[in-house]
């Protein structure tokens, strides 16, 4: 797993010098004890880069420094332009803090796993479930991993950057764009 | 014989009475019967609800309804399956995705351009926040900032678009508990909205008229006579919907106490807009994270106590009200000046040009099929939806397409709350809570 | 006519009769879908007024409905579900396919949407619009009453 660390860093080493840490005090203060966490700042926005196997640590150190509600929990997927395929973003909302701040991490191309942060923000159920359905990440210690928006007997997660729009050609679009 | 008939002692009317000597034989017996409870019970005079909850029941004891999909008061494809005990709910498990578009892969093969059109039709009782959050997103990609005046634009129809939604959530709030009046009145003041918004973007819903980079035109001409009939009427009618469900005893009764939720609760399941606000919690996005120039304006964040059905459909008038105070600022300090952002990447040239030079209209065709490049780069950007938080995630590759395009859709998280609300409630509460939450399925499934 | 075949100028008038009692007591299921059904609704509320074409009662159950206007986008999820409804309503029934979604797929040509409702279900008249305004489905309807009153639609 230090490697995928590595990966990521050395993505971010352009704008990220090693272990940069935010102005803002309540978020310094979250940062520093996680030494393989990296902060980056994407567009004005706090973006911690967590290294997959102390994700749900972060989430309790983040839920603790104050940010007590999980907006979101979703995933990119880079295909091959990443050497970890996908990237779970999960977004926070710090109200008494008036703080915003995005964790991702990654999880490999074969068996995506990702610890659930369920047991943090029980909010976080029905965002995973989204994202267990569309990318096929499967979040470890969720209460109820099932699809959620496609029916059961499914095949296959839409979302993912190889699986086919599904479009059906139209009579009178006989255009290229058409697949 | 004659001795026997004798000691029966029945008297016959017509003959003389008996003298009844009374005695104290059995009489404690006599006074538990005579005591009157037990009278009363059988006169139905005294109801005593003897059905005792037992919470260790047996799986067998309970039964499991399904509620859904297709439904009239589940506001749209909602389906439910309710463990009941009796007429007591235990658990609910919403089951969604009848809706499911796949919207968010379709935004992937369209540019950032005709986006708009796609997320417009998520929520489509707010459509102008889904464009919002899009183009705010896209222009922080892009890192532009849109006009004084498109700015300000914006700010007015989303404002009046959360009065509209509000209104269909009061109507068929009121719908589902039984009054239908309400149902009619609400879609009676929508009208007056949707038809400014008809005659300033062309089409009832989905108007795709907040684009990237500004808006699609200006305002029209007498736009401000339109909002200024707005702004006059609705107070009236506002009061009129008092009159009706307010001092209505059966609206009261119906929706105070009823599926109420907790603060923590609430933040827990990542709950926002006027359910959270409900619950007493002062969280506006409006107020902590401004967008758009919303922060010139004044107004107030109205605020719930006990987090009930009957909170949320105050917080929701008074929203409309708090709305429409921006709307009457924005009219009287609209700047004057460009409705989109001059910049010839993101604008298509103005329609005049397009008949003389041939210069743009290849540059208004390039624009609209190949669409302009991003640079790479993520961002997310919420706005308050009349649901809560509305968020856009944005991934850009450096593409004229958009990488990923997540929406943070407000009624997906606020589904969350339903079984928590409708825990041990009765079975007859369920569409009050439901209708309550106002949920937008198009914007749960997407 | 009436003195050659009296029989069949009866015929026709009990058919026309019960034509036009049909369209006179049309009960629509209350099938909203996605933002289609928000006019649908909007067109059965006081500024429209379905209930001038004694329609505005829209049935929650399919049993009671004869009518069954597909108000929005259908997806794969809810075609079996759609399907089912269809087949629970009693005939005589018909069907109209409001939206561009519900008619073709709309904007929509991807994995999760049914391409067109009448893939389902047999669907009568066709409304486009993305949404259709309320005037345009009650062209719809009216178009629906002046095909069962005349077997085919006039023109
Ligand atoms: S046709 Fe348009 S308005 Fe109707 S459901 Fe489809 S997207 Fe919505």
């Amino acid at each position: 797993m230090t490697d995928d660390t590595g990966a990521v860093e050395t993505e971010e080493a352009v704008e990220v010098p090693k272990r940069s840490l935010p102005n803002n005090e309540v978020l310094k203060g979250l940062f520093e004890p996680f030494e393989d966490v990296s902060w980056g700042d994407s567009l004005g926005q706090d973006v911690a880069r967590v290294p997959n196997e102390r994700w749900l640590d972060f989430a309790t150190a983040a839920k603790g420094a104050g940010f007590e509600v999980c907006v979101d929990v979703t995933v990119v997927d880079w295909m091959r332009s990443r050497p970890d395929r996908f990237e779970v973003v999960a977004n926070l909302l710090s109200m008494q803090h008036r703080l915003r701040l995005r964790m991702s991490t990654t999880a490999p191309r074969l068996e995506p796993t990702v610890a659930s942060l369920v047991p943090v923000w029980p909010g976080a159920n029905f965002a995973e479930r989204e994202a267990y359905d569309m990318f096929g990440i499967v979040f470890e210690g969720h209460p109820d991993l099932t699809r959620i928006l496609m029916p059961d007997e499914w095949e296959g997660h839409p979302l993912r950057k190889d699986f086919g729009v599904g479009a059906v050609p139209v009579q009178f679009k006989e255009s290229h764009k058409v697949s | 014989m004659s001795d026997d008939t004798k000691t029966l002692d029945v008297w016959v009317a017509g003959t003389e009475e008996p003298e009844l000597t009374p005695t104290d034989e059995g009489a404690q017996e006599i006074a538990i019967d005579e005591s009157g409870r037990r009278l009363d019970e059988q006169f139905g005079r005294v109801v005593e609800d003897d059905y005792v909850f037992d919470d260790e029941a047996e799986e067998d004891e309970r039964m499991i309804l399904n509620m859904g999909p297709q439904h009239p008061s589940t506001h749209g494809v909602l389906r439910l399956q309710i463990e009941l005990e009796g007429e007591i709910i235990r658990r609910t498990k919403p089951i969604i995705g009848y809706l499911h578009t796949g919207m968010e892969k379709t935004g992937e093969q369209l540019n950032f351009s005709q986006g708009g059109t796609n997320v417009t039709r998520m929520d489509y009782l707010a459509p102008f926040h889904n464009e919002l959050a899009y183009s705010l997103a896209v222009e922080r990609l892009l890192g532009i900032d849109v006009p004084p005046r498109a700015a300000a634009i914006r700010v007015l129809l989303s404002e009046l678009n959360r009065c509209s939604s509000h209104l269909v959530a009061l109507a068929t709030n009121g719908m589902d508990i039984g009054a239908i009046s309400m149902m009619m009145y609400g879609f009676r003041e929508r009208e007056q909205i949707l038809a400014f918004f008809e005659k300033t973007t062309g089409l009832r819903m989905n108007h795709n008229f907040i684009r990237p980079g500004g808006v699609a035109a200006d305002l029209p001409p007498g736009w401000k006579d339109d909002v200024a009939a707005i702004i006059e009427e609705f107070p009236r009618r506002l009061d009129q919907y008092d009159d009706l469900l307010e001092n209505n005893p059966i609206w009261v009764a119906r929706t105070k106490g009823v599926g109420v939720l907790s603060a923590e609760e609430a933040t827990g399941y990542g709950i926002t807009g006027p359910t959270l606000r409900s619950t007493g919690v002062d969280w506006d996005i409006r107020k902590a994270f401004p967008y758009s120039g919303i922060e010139q304006y004044e107004f107030e964040v109205p605020l719930g106590e006990h987090g009930d059905v009957y909170d949320r459909y105050r917080i929701r008038v008074e929203e409309i009200k708090q709305s429409l105070s921006i709307v009457e600022q924005v009219m009287d300090t609209i700047p004057k000046g460009d409705f989109r952002v001059d910049d010839r990447k993101v604008t298509p040239p103005p329609r005049a040009r397009i008949d003389e030079s041939m210069e743009a209209l290849i540059h208004h065709f390039k624009l609209f099929t190949e669409g302009y490049k991003v640079p790479a780069g993520e961002t997310y950007v919420a706005v308050e939806s009349p649901r809560g938080e509305l968020g856009c995630y944005l991934v850009s590759d450096g593409g004229a397409n958009p990488y990923r395009m997540h929406t943070r859709a407000p009624s997906f998280a606020n589904l969350q709350a339903l079984p928590i609300a409708m825990a041990d409630s009765l079975m007859a509460d369920t569409v009050a809570t439901i209708a309550s939450l106002d949920p937008v399925m198009g914007d749960v499934d997407r | 006519m009436a003195t050659t075949a009296p029989g069949n100028l009866l015929m026709t008038t009990i058919d026309k009769a019960a034509r036009w009692a049909k369209t006179r007591s049309m009960f629509p299921a209350s099938f909203g879908l996605a933002c289609c059904a928000i006019e649908m609704m909007a067109t059965g509320t006081a500024h429209y007024d379905l209930s001038r074409f004694g329609m505005e009662v829209f049935r929650a159950s399919p049993r009671q409905s004869d009518l069954m206007v597909v108000a929005g986008r259908v997806s794969q999820k809810m075609a079996p579900v759609l399907r089912q409804v269809y087949d629970q309503m009693p005939d005589p029934k018909w069907v109209i396919s409001m939206g561009a979604c519900a008619s073709t797929g709309g904007m929509f040509n991807n994995y999760a949407l049914v391409q067109g409702v009448d893939q389902v279900v047999p669907v009568d008249i066709y409304v486009p619009g993305c949404p259709p305004g309320p005037q345009s489905l009650m062209h719809g309807i009216l178009t629906l009453h002046d095909k069962i009153m005349n077997g085919e639609i006039a023109s």
